[in-house]
């Protein structure tokens, strides 16, 4: 029976970033810090530094991702890092490979780093309990389970925006049953000290027990929204919008969708923010996404300097 | 063969034996206990100083994967895995490939487990053909070929109409139904109990409504048609509640639980151990501490190892793609016994869990030390415990969640007819 962490080495160091549950405050700030530093190289004109410099990051997705990908070859490259993108899914998995024979293949061809999306909870920890020693490995999103870099960069904006997380109100509202989004913010907000965490959502987008992950539960935004610091919205997914779990996108967005009214009842200087792409309509409206109070664009930017943060620090580890 | 077991400590539930003794066996059969017969000449001494001498266990969930899935694991490899458990007797779900729902099947499977000189086999027969829950199968054919008992493995029967009907149609018989409660339009792809642990881990799920709403269905249906109905697996608190009430309206029904309910919860899983992906899946804490009680107070009747031996790169996946099953016929004493210590019962008690009452259950003459019975015994040191490792496990299935653990109870000697089958 595995009983250890198993994203920390011996001595508490990060050794693979699966998830943020379990991790203490000091790692997580130990990110969002080092990520600091590199929003200038962002800026700068020569946008490289050599920390990566010699080493192989393979992105393996094996569910179809454009944004995260994207933000996570842009973030190794900065580094100066080799990055390989590989789109397993129409690659060896369909041709019956297994995925850790998949993995051991690439190890084979020395690679430093995985960063793994996967459609099924637990995949990255999977992967992670077999690769052999000095190789890292990154969740970018395992089913429902979490998305820690998203998390992360969240926790980043907020900080941002915010200064700092003791005196917050946060609300996530959507579809927290299927969301590895939602979860990983959970998480790190509490870590990082929150007081409030709120979800919202009806209760067939809710999974069981969630409170017990330490968050308030509503099924109305009206109150939920009440006095709130920051709105998280979830994207709801195209397949989820009619049948057993919602009867239509229309009914959804009168009753979750975040308008601009209904931003009204949080703080007046409360972000907006979304992990994107966005459903225009479906769950925030199109004057929310653009207006003054969204930082959603933010959070694009930044999540290239979160993932930097991450990969050196792993790497230094 | 005359064997002399000498000064075992017999546990017998049916007989009220719990006391050290002799026992004496010629031709098969137990021949006597406490003094010799006259001119009874052992060609074997078994000093049983120290151990506890049982009926053999019987089993009545054991996955042999022949015919069909023999990469998963053989007959042979699995009934020496299962004598090795001390488990003389064993009911093998019709889940193989094809189903056990032909005659012609189920005598080679009779056949070939019978020239092992193992353990007795017991298939149960398919319910309906192709366990696809549309038309009922030769049920007398395949009673005369060897099944002595009807069910769907856990292959949902979606129709309740064809439910009823099979469940009328062997009772015209007298056979019994044996059904694992699990509503499948409640389950879909679920792989965990819907509780703190999935949700966590965000594993699709499957609610304790699974349970119960299928279990009114079989309960009723059960009153309605007559037939004696085992419910297999039980897995939720509400689910024990109900059948409990069920019998004390008086209907005839009888239930069992795995070794691995009786021990786990959703919390084991931890880390996405695929090892704890089963079926049903663990529950809550407070579900494991009823199906324990459960079986304490009799509303559960008996224990199996709902042995599934699964190929090694299998559970190499994600949780949710695993494999469903553990192997478990090793372990089926060990985890019991284990209870009966945590529970503070009596071995006597203990043991019927595993001997009598399955064997009540699947209508044989087995599970008890009477004179003339056959004898199927279990021979096992209560006080050694052993550790639980792939290399000390026979079932070419390596599969638990007890890997690393220690256990109560070596197994010493299993006798089948008189014939030791299994020396440690």
């Amino acid at each position: 029976m595995i009983s250890r962490n198993p994203q920390l080495n011996r001595t508490g160091e990060l050794q693979h970033l699966l998830t943020t549950e379990g991790l203490p405050a000091s790692i997580l700030l130990e990110i969002l810090d080092t990520a600091e530093s590199f929003v200038g190289v962002t800026e700068r004109d020569v946008k490289k530094i050599p920390l990566l410099r010699g080493k192989s990051v393979f992105n393996l997705f094996f569910e179809p991702s454009t944004r995260t990908r994207t933000t996570f070859e842009i973030a190794a490259k900065r580094l100066s890092a080799d990055v390989h993108n590989l789109n397993i899914a129409i690659s060896s998995q369909s041709k019956g490979e297994t995925l850790l024979d998949t993995v051991n293949n690439l190890s084979a061809m020395d690679a430093d780093m995985f960063v793994v999306r996967h459609s099924q909870s637990g995949a990255a920890q999977l992967i992670a309990s077999h690769v052999q020693l000095g190789i890292h490995v990154i969740n970018a999103g395992d089913g429902s389970h979490a998305h820690p870099t998203q998390a992360l960069l969240d926790m980043f904006t907020i900080r941002r925006y915010k200064q700092d997380f003791q005196n917050l109100r946060v609300a996530i509202v959507g579809d927290i049953l299927h969301s590895r989004v939602a979860r990983s913010e959970i998480h790190a907000l509490a870590t990082l000290g929150v007081p409030e965490v709120r979800v919202i959502a009806p209760k067939t987008l809710l999974p069981a027990k969630v409170e017990r992950l330490g968050v308030h539960v509503y099924h109305d935004m009206v109150k939920g929204l009440k006095d709130v610091d920051v709105v998280m919205m979830l994207r709801l997914q195209n397949e989820r919008m009619q049948g057993a779990n919602l009867p239509s996108s229309e009914e959804y967005f009168k009753n979750y969708g975040l308008t601009q009214e209904k931003l009204s009842l949080a703080q007046p200087d409360a972000i907006v923010m979304h992990p994107g792409p966005l459903n225009r309509g479906v769950e925030i409206d199109s004057a929310v996404a653009d207006g003054k109070q969204s930082v959603i664009l933010s959070q694009v930017t930044f999540g290239i300097a979160v993932r930097m943060a991450v990969m050196s620090i792993l790497a230094g580890n | 063969m005359k064997i002399h077991i000498k000064s075992g400590h017999l546990v017998d539930p049916v007989n009220g034996i719990d006391a050290v003794n002799d026992i004496f066996i010629a031709a098969g059969r137990i021949l006597a206990i406490g003094d010799a017969p006259e001119n009874f000449q052992a060609n074997r001494v078994i000093n049983a100083q120290s151990l506890v001498v049982c009926p053999g266990l019987v089993d009545l969930s054991v996955r042999l994967r022949e015919p069909g899935l023999e990469y998963m694991a053989t007959l042979v490899s699995e009934m020496e895995a299962a004598v090795a458990g001390g488990i003389t007797s064993l009911a093998c779900p019709p889940d193989t490939d094809p189903p056990l729902d032909e005659p012609g099947l189920v005598e080679m499977l009779k056949y070939r487990a019978k020239s092992l000189n193992l353990a007795h086999v017991y298939p149960i027969g398919a319910l309906t053909q192709g366990l696809k829950g549309e038309r009922l199968t030769e049920m007398v054919e395949l009673n005369d070929a060897g099944c002595i008992v009807f069910g769907q493995s856990d292959v949902p029967l979606t129709n309740l109409h064809i439910m009823m009907q099979a469940m009328r149609y062997a009772a015209t018989f007298g056979f019994s139904v044996w059904l694992r409660p699990q509503e499948a339009s409640l389950t879909n792809d679920g792989v965990a109990h819907d509780g703190e642990i999935a949700t966590r881990l965000g594993l699709p799920t499957i609610p304790v409504c699974a349970e119960t709403v299928a279990l009114s269905n079989i309960i009723l249906l059960a009153r309605e048609t007559g037939v004696q109905v085992h419910l297999c697996r039980l897995s939720t608190m509400e689910g024990i509640d109900m059948v409990r009430a069920a019998r004390q309206q008086g209907l005839s029904i009888t239930c069992d639980v795995t070794i691995n309910h009786l021990h786990l919860s959703e919390m084991d899983i931890g880390f996405f151990d695929s090892n704890c992906h089963l079926m049903p899946p663990l529950r809550g804490m407070s579900d494991r501490d009823a199906l324990r009680n459960g079986l304490l107070d009799g509303t559960i009747d008996a224990v199996c190892s709902d042995h599934a031996p699964v190929d090694e790169d299998a559970k190499l996946l994600p949780f949710g793609q695993a494999e469903v099953g553990a192997t478990g016929v090793e372990l089926l004493l060990p985890l019991t016994l284990k209870w009966g210590i945590e529970m503070r019962i009596p071995l006597v008690t203990v043991l019927a869990k595993i001997t009598a009452a399955p064997a009540r259950i699947l209508g044989i003459d087995a599970g008890h030390l009477s004179l003339g019975a056959a004898a199927d015994l279990c021979i096992f040191d209560p006080e050694q415990y052993w550790r639980v490792a792939t290399s000390a496990i026979k079932s070419q299935g390596k599969n638990t969640p007890f890997l690393g653990m220690e256990l109560p109870g070596k197994v010493k000697y299993t006798l089948v007819n008189g014939h030791i089958v299994y020396e440690d």
